[in-house]
């Protein structure tokens, strides 16, 4: 697409480097200065800062900015890294490949290529159609959705590195060993028979001429969509760890949600799995399980299984796979989440 | 000119197919807009990531809502 007929109007376009470099610089300014600047702003509150709202006012003031100014930076950096790995070019990297290392493959770019579940039945196709082995397409399927910048930003922020590295590494090795799985198990007759009778398609790839302005705009749009839709969720997540913060006792859901309870991943994993949501809308709801005592594994595969499986995604994926290829996706997914639960709260 | 905008009914492809109208018309373009939600349709285009929009036969975007600027350039080609 040429560029000439539309001017470059803003500085950042004109100069995309300088912008990079001194945007990053404000970045980390701001990110220094939250701590003290939300604890000078409850000191000037007529609250006492040791009280119990004292401290969930704090932790608000301070973990929304935070988690927010945190997920702007990503999105931002992802919206630029996304704009190297378009779905075509990841086809190209992972068509013709062997099992094995190909579902690793597939599932580390699950993380970097852009995916929004209304393209995942294109996507699965064009994968198909360019000869990306079924497995290694599942990999794809399973860990694009469930291991993205928005679900790690939030668990980093809100929670720690520990628990967003754990996700990270335990999502993807679900979304491997299931694709691997599901490769195992020859399934390619369960394909709907028009996608299969679809001729085949080399996985070229065309690279256009991408200027680092015309990355900055997709940084910027990731920015408008994704933070733009996100943040309501985030504010309500934080506010209502902010409401745990000081009242309610910490082992309120200890008893039918801690590590004793064995049922209560598989009862986790099967409420997760209808439900729909993207992951800052299960942030809440993770936020106040965690901080009501519940075990960390429960609640992360409570998590995976809300944004890895879905209802509508099912039905949207019944137009190019047979019933019994859903069931075994659904399954073999399922049951890898069930045993990354248990193992956490196992290990933990 | 005849526009197509391929996609199987996310709320961006709605967002792509009123955006598309809004131009036109502050553009003066007259334009025929349809819309393929059938995969077999879309598929035939050889586009993994939707929406994408089809102007006179030819893919000129994939993936997520065209950017005001690129839409005004389609109309001014």
């Amino acid at each position: 697409m040429n560029t000439l007929s539309s001017p470059l109007t803003t500085w950042p376009k004109r100069q995309p480097l300088v912008f990079l470099i001194a945007a990053a610089a404000a970045w980390l300014g701001l990110y220094q200065l939250l701590l003290p600047m939300s604890e000078a702003l409850v000191a000037q509150l007529p609250v006492e800062r040791s009280s119990h709202l004292g401290g969930a006012l704090q932790f608000f003031i301070y973990d929304t900015p935070k988690v927010l100014l945190l997920l702007t930076g990503v999105v931002f950096v992802m919206g630029l890294v996304n704009s190297y790995f378009t779905p075509e070019r990841t086809r190209a990297l992972l068509a013709g490949r062997s099992e094995g290392a190909a579902n690793v493959m597939a599932a580390s770019l699950g993380i970097v290529t852009p995916f929004c579940s209304c393209s995942a039945v294109p996507l699965f196709i064009g994968f198909v159609q360019a000869g990306v082995p079924l497995g290694v397409t599942f990999s794809f399927l399973i860990s694009a959705p469930m291991v993205n910048e928005v679900a790690l930003t939030l668990l980093f922020g809100l929670f720690g590195w520990k628990v967003a590295l754990l996700y990270l590494s335990l999502g993807l090795g679900v979304a491997i060993v299931a694709g691997w799985t599901i490769g195992r198990l020859k399934m390619e007759a369960h394909l709907e028979d028009w996608v299969r009778d679809m001729p085949q398609q080399t996985a070229n790839f065309e690279a256009g001429e991408v200027s680092l302005a015309d990355r900055l705009d997709a940084g910027f749009a990731a920015v408008r969509q994704i933070v733009g839709k996100v943040w309501p969720y985030i504010l309500v997540g934080i506010a209502i760890g902010a409401g745990i913060h000081g009242y309610v006792p910490q082992d309120f859901m200890a008893s039918f949600m801690g590590k004793e309870a064995w049922w209560s991943v598989p009862l986790a994993v099967l409420i997760g799995v209808p439900m729909y949501s993207n992951a800052a809308g299960v942030i809440p709801i993770v936020q106040a399980l965690l901080a009501k005592g519940a075990a960390l594994g429960t609640v992360l595969a409570f998590m995976m299984s809300v944004i890895a499986l879905s209802l509508p995604e099912m039905i949207i994926l019944r137009k190019v796979l047979k019933v019994r290829l859903i069931a075994t996706f659904v399954g073999v997914v399922a049951t890898g989440i069930l045993l990354v639960g248990w193992v956490f709260n196992a290990v933990l | 000119m005849d526009i197509k905008v391929l996609g199987t009914g996310c709320a961006n492809c709605k967002n792509t197919q009123t955006l598309i109208e809004q131009v036109a018309k502050d553009k003066g373009v007259a334009i025929s807009l349809t819309k393929l939600e059938e995969l077999r349709d879309i598929m035939a285009y050889g586009v993994m990531s939707t929406p994408a929009v089809v102007i006179n036969g030819r893919v000129v975007h994939a993936g997520g809502v065209p950017s005001r600027d690129k839409v005004t350039q389609w109309f001014e080609l």
